[in-house]
């Protein structure tokens, strides 16, 4: 630690002169950025549109209360076709990533450069979002629960396979080799030796992406890919606000059960 | 177990597949495919340009502002710092910022605000409140309150104790989570232009719409690619503090 000495006495400074001078122009040069990207937004905003803004939020909120109920009747099919879009996403999610994550995790992969296969496939999936791949799955699906079903699958197989690969090299070898020291062959090995040590991460997992995707599959009907989405978009494009502020309790609602339903779940396995 | 056997039966007859449309659009499908192999940044370059521009500055700028309005918040949501009455409020506002997926919460402020980046920029910030928030709170709460507890011994006012004895516990965590919100917030940049408000979004919308997949692929992979290149930064700047 750095002393400087002043009239005899010590003085102890967290930072060589010269550390602190770097760590001071590292926050300038990180302040400059963020002024600089700041005028960027700044020039591509039209700041009339800002005058009149709680004029428009006070408007809209009044207009938002009271929910139209009566709307209701109507939005029941949708919000089973968000929560199918939702489970059987997730489902197939599922279904694909796991054989993926044993090929990715490296004390299970079979060859080095079909891990390597696996693991881009994973990042792939990862790297785009959920609405983007309803955006193509409409082009090529119409729009309807199916693109829905599918852009949740493609989103969600790269989440599961990701954290159950890293689950799955993070398991303990001493079963895994004791089972094949009695001689179990490798489906033995994967069955008594690998599964029951991830299992419990395996459903948490799960359980944990299908509470992401009731979120997300509310959403990718903005794009057409069925659920609720679907009426959202209509009436913010009607300007029905009443019926906007029920769909959006329908909504929170819909994510505080799932989220409950994910940690009652989550609890009871690990 | 049966009766997930009929839950799967009903929802698969929900989901409703039209032959003829599917029939139809399997050779944009392939098109699109193809574009991937052979993506086109020139024609559009302007425009992919502005956009990736307008969504980086859109990240960093709703990141640096949601993560000084998520610390308050989180002090406040973390039981063993806050009043209750401050306690409630603070997890009623991460409750709902959470709750809402971006994209919805930016169609609000696009109505609120009009179209462009300012609208996308309120958006990122509120939900990066939200999942701070809630994570810091949670961070807080786990702190040692012995150090606390030292330094509000000694008479240190409030802001003293949070600077002296709370800040050095947290930092490093706090930075970690910044820099994986920087993360998502360029990943949602990406997509809340869908909805009108700005980025690189609004770029690929307006390809995805004109049905030009060849520039819809080459932005997608720019997006890949940054995002590949934010995670590596973050994960790298994250192992160095922690």
């Amino acid at each position: 630690m750095p002393v400087t000495d002043e009239k005899n006495l010590k003085v102890w400074q967290r930072r060589t002169p010269t550390a602190k001078l770097l760590h001071w122009a590292g926050w300038c040069i990180f302040l400059v950025l963020v002024l600089l990207c700041w005028r960027q937004v700044s020039e591509q905003t039209l700041w009339v549109f800002l005058t009149d803004a709680h004029k428009q939020a006070w408007d809209m909120g009044g207009r938002m209360i009271p929910p139209r109920w009566s709307y209701m009747g109507s939005l029941w099919i949708p919000l089973w076709d968000t929560l199918n879009i939702a489970t059987l996403g997730t489902l197939a999610a599922v279904v694909l990533g796991t054989p993926l994550a044993f090929l990715a995790a490296r004390n299970t992969s079979p060859h080095p450069v079909i891990r390597q296969v696996a693991l881009f496939l994973i990042v792939a999936s990862r790297s785009i979002n959920t609405l983007i791949w309803a955006i193509l799955f409409v082009v090529v699906f119409g729009p309807g629960v199916m693109a829905g079903v599918l852009a949740i699958t493609m989103r969600s197989v790269g989440f599961i396979g990701k954290l159950l690969y890293e689950s799955i090299e993070e398991i303990s070898n001493s079963p895994v080799e004791a089972i094949r020291a009695v001689g179990g062959s490798p489906p033995q090995v994967l069955t008594y030796g690998i599964v029951p040590q991830v299992l419990p991460a395996f459903v948490g997992i799960s359980v944990f992406r299908w509470d992401i995707n009731i979120r997300e599959s509310t959403i990718v009907g903005l794009v057409g890919a069925g659920g609720i989405g679907l009426q959202l978009d209509a009436s913010v494009n009607a300007l029905l606000w009443s019926q906007v502020s029920l769909i959006l309790l329908l909504v929170f609602t819909l994510v505080l059960f799932s989220e409950w339903l994910s940690a009652v779940i989550r609890k009871s396995v690990t | 177990m049966s009766g997930s056997v009929v839950y799967l039966y009903f929802a698969l007859t929900t989901i409703g597949l039209d032959p003829e449309r599917i029939a139809s659009g399997i050779p944009r499908g392939i098109e699109f495919l193809r574009g991937f192999f052979w993506p086109d940044f020139w024609t559009r370059r302007s425009d992919i340009l502005t956009g990736v521009i307008e969504s980086l500055s859109m990240t960093l700028v709703s990141t640096v502002v949601g993560v000084a309005l998520s610390i308050p918040v989180a002090i406040g949501a973390a039981r063993n710092f806050s009043h209750p009455v401050v306690y409630g409020i603070c997890r009623g506002i991460i409750t709902i910022t959470r709750t809402f997926p971006e994209v919805m919460i930016a169609i609000f402020f696009v109505v609120m605000l009009g179209f462009g980046p300012f609208a996308g920029v309120v958006t990122l910030v509120i939900a990066t409140v939200g999942f701070l928030g809630k994570l810091l709170a949670e961070e807080i709460e786990n702190c040692s309150m012995e150090q606390i507890e030292a330094i509000r011994a000694t008479g240190a006012s409030l802001p003293k104790v949070i600077i002296f004895g709370l800040a050095p516990q947290v930092f490093p965590r706090l930075v970690g989570l910044s820099m994986y919100r920087l993360d998502i917030n360029f990943r949602e940049s990406a997509i809340i232009g869908v909805v009108g408000a700005g980025g690189i979004g609004a770029t690929l919308n307006t390809t995805f719409s004109r049905y030009e997949f060849s520039s819809a692929a080459a932005i997608l992979l720019i997006i890949i690619g940054i995002v590949l290149l934010t995670e590596n930064i973050s994960g790298f700047i994250r192992k160095r503090l922690i």
